[in-house]
């Protein structure tokens, strides 16, 4: 073969290459997990996290507005710190509350923001000062059968 | 048996391939300027010897000189150096395959030097017309003969204009023609370039006709060096066993076993009776 | 009794065998890296390579992307239809090519075709002494002909890769949604809610590249260190395409625990 049209044919396997890749990328995968647009950081405390992990959602309204930055141990307050990166173009009022919540019934864990009413909004660095932790599965088992206990018991 | 004019010499040369011994000892040389042929039975280690002096492979002990250079010390860039300056035939062409005759001889030039196309394709059509094919440059390998592959094969090792040319068994499987085109070759190559020839053989007629010198192997050492004349004429019985193509002599017929009385079935089964 | 320690120390021969090879094939593989600057200073020569490797592969890539999409579509479906989630055979397909099987399969089906045919190629300039008689023109074989071979390949397998998953990923929509009637937006919306571009197609392709890299480096190495015969070179092209399964199926384990498990 010729040297041009083994270019030639080299050059169009290339570009299906990168095609193939440009379609996984846009047609199959989530667009919005590419573009790492610009974020700011609130820290929240919960007496139990659960499940949660680093990049789990944050979604308000069931919408994504973030990502679980990171997840940590305070040794003062003895409870979990959770990081939120939280996408610059959705502002949450100061008294705005965060819960972590389950998707669906046994699904992955996220943190569900509800805003609150103030003036202000949540700047880099704030708290979020009301939190709900995570329900465990356990303890509402547990809390079930002493209930059911109790009352056998009280009969 | 090292002369003074010797352009590479050889010397208290040791070589195994693992386990089998092919030279202890060896000392020898060879003429600058000349044509000479190194001769000996199988596994002689002929070819080593052209291996030894491209640097392919490296003596356990012992020094390979050649035009005052020791090639068995040589680092990378001295023995790429070393083999610009050598041309090497080898038995079957070494021709490469997806390249066809032209592109073949201009190889070596375009690899190693920055010379212009024009300049190239000039040099490329002297040296096919130095060995007869300047009508073949459009051919592929596949389609040459042995005898014409072995020609372009020429062509491109001289391509470079070596001071030293190696020949790994250039008649080996040729027609008489093709024999004869090959050795006027080898002859006339050396002489009109003014370089040095050696080259490996088991033809005895071809290579007398064109030798200079001959050197006559066995059992890892020098058995001979000398004028074909003057080893036409030697009485050592080893240098007439191979000269004269005798059967049975200083390299026996047998190999080593066993008595014949001992092997056969007949006679063991009596003596179990 | 004899027997036992006879097989013993087969087994321990062939380890201390393997090894040795293991050793050998690293010094020529890293030699071969050193000397890939050519690459950069004459990339024709890494073109051309990359149309023996890349583009002659490409039927086999494609008409194999697509068959096992349509299998997976097809399995997938009979298998979420008891669970009557129909819907998720997108996210199905998807994630099982992104992730695994469109490096995985396309790496042994390019060991197949393009290293042995690298092997065979390498195998038989050795057996024709095509290799010396560039050493003796004082051409480095490594440099020359080993050299962008490897990275021919190197560079070709990851963009198999990708032909093959986003083949399969159409060959499951043209089984589940064109010929059966699985809806097309639950088809297309769930999988990409589901495929994270970083931890799916990135990491694939990172595993192509990682597969790409273990095959040409075996392709390479057998046809350099194979028995200068015909039958050297027929036995080293079958050592490529076995050593090379093996490998890439190793090596997916390792990545597949590393990149996709609860670690991270």
């Amino acid at each position: 073969m010729e040297r041009s049209v083994i270019d030639l044919w080299v050059g169009i396997f290339v570009a299906l290459g990168i095609a193939a890749l440009l379609f996984l990328a846009l047609k199959a995968g989530n667009v919005d997990s590419i573009i790492k647009s610009e974020g700011y950081l609130v820290s929240a405390e919960f007496d139990n996290i659960g499940g949660l992990k680093a990049k789990a959602p944050v979604k308000s309204a069931g919408v994504i507005v973030g990502r679980v930055d990171n997840v940590s141990f305070s040794n003062q307050s003895l409870r979990a710190v959770v990081k939120l990166n939280l996408d610059k173009q959705f502002q949450f009022p100061k008294d705005s509350s965060a819960s972590i919540l389950t998707s669906g019934l046994l699904g992955d864990q996220f943190v569900g923001i509800d805003p609150g009413g103030a003036l202000e909004n949540l700047q880099d660095g704030d708290r979020v000062r009301i939190t709900q932790s995570a329900i465990v599965l356990e303890k509402v088992i547990g809390q079930f059968l002493y209930g059911k206990m109790s009352e056998k018991n009280g009969d | 048996m090292i002369k003074t004019t010797d352009l590479i010499q050889i010397s208290s040369l040791n070589f195994s391939y693992g386990e089998s011994e092919i030279f202890q000892n060896l000392d020898v040389g060879f003429s600058a300027g000349k044509v000479t042929a190194i001769m000996g039975g199988s596994g002689s280690g002929k070819t080593t010897i052209l291996k030894l002096i491209g640097g392919q492979v490296r003596p356990q002990k012992g020094r390979v000189i050649c035009d005052s250079k020791v090639v068995n010390h040589m680092r990378h860039n001295e023995l790429f150096a070393h083999r610009k300056t050598i041309g090497m035939l080898f038995q079957f062409g070494a021709l490469f395959t997806d390249l066809n005759v032209f592109d073949n001889v201009a190889f070596p030039l375009r690899e190693q030097t920055a010379l212009p196309d024009a300049a190239i394709k000039d040099l490329v059509l002297l040296k096919l017309h130095a060995v007869g094919l300047r009508g073949a440059s459009k051919l592929m390998p596949a389609e040459l003969s042995g005898g014409m592959a072995r020609r372009v094969a020429l062509a491109r090792a001289i391509a470079l204009d070596p001071s030293l040319m190696l020949y790994d068994e250039p008649f080996t499987g040729l027609d008489p023609i093709s024999t004869a085109i090959t050795g006027n070759l080898i002859r006339t190559l050396n002489d009109t370039l003014g370089i040095t020839s050696v080259f490996v053989t088991h033809d005895i007629k071809a290579s007398f006709k064109v030798a200079d010198e001959v050197v006559l192997l066995s059992r890892g050492c020098v058995t001979a060096r000398g004028k074909p004349e003057d080893l036409m004429e030697s009485t050592d019985p080893l240098v007439q066993q191979f000269v004269n193509g005798e059967v049975d002599g200083p390299v026996p017929f047998h190999v080593r076993s066993r008595s014949y009385r001992e092997d056969l079935a007949l006679v063991q089964s009596e003596n179990l009776k | 009794m004899t027997l036992f320690k006879t097989m013993l120390s087969k087994l321990g021969r062939k380890t201390i065998d393997s090894l040795w090879t293991l050793g050998v094939a690293s010094t020529f593989i890293f030699r071969v890296i050193a000397r890939s600057s050519i690459v950069i200073r004459r990339p024709n020569l890494l073109v051309a390579e990359m149309h023996f490797a890349g583009v002659l592969s490409l039927v086999i890539i494609i008409v194999s992307g697509l068959f096992v999409g349509l299998v997976l579509g097809l399995q997938g479906y009979e298998t979420l239809k008891r669970y009557g989630s129909t819907g998720a055979v997108g996210t199905l397909v998807a994630l099982s090519l992104v992730r695994e099987l469109g490096p995985v399969v396309s790496a042994l089906l390019f060991a197949s075709r393009a290293g042995s045919a690298i092997t065979a190629e390498i195998g038989i300039m050795k057996t024709t002494e095509q290799l010396s008689a560039m050493e003796m023109m004082a051409v480095d074989p490594h440099a020359r002909v080993i050299a962008p071979m490897f990275w021919g390949g190197v560079l070709s397998m990851p963009l198999l890769a990708a032909i093959f998953s986003a083949m399969g990923i159409i060959g499951g929509y043209l089984i589940t949604v064109v010929v059966i009637g699985v809806d097309s937006g639950a088809f297309w919306s769930q999988m990409q809610a589901s495929v994270d571009f970083h931890h799916d197609i990135l990491n694939g392709v990172i595993k192509s590249v990682v597969f790409g890299t273990a095959v040409s480096a075996i392709s390479v190495y057998e046809g350099y260190a194979s028995v200068p015969t015909a039958e050297g070179v027929s036995k080293a092209v079958t050592r490529t395409v076995v050593t090379s399964a093996l490998a890439v199926l190793a090596l997916d384990f390792v990545l597949t625990a590393f990149m996709f498990t609860g670690a991270h």
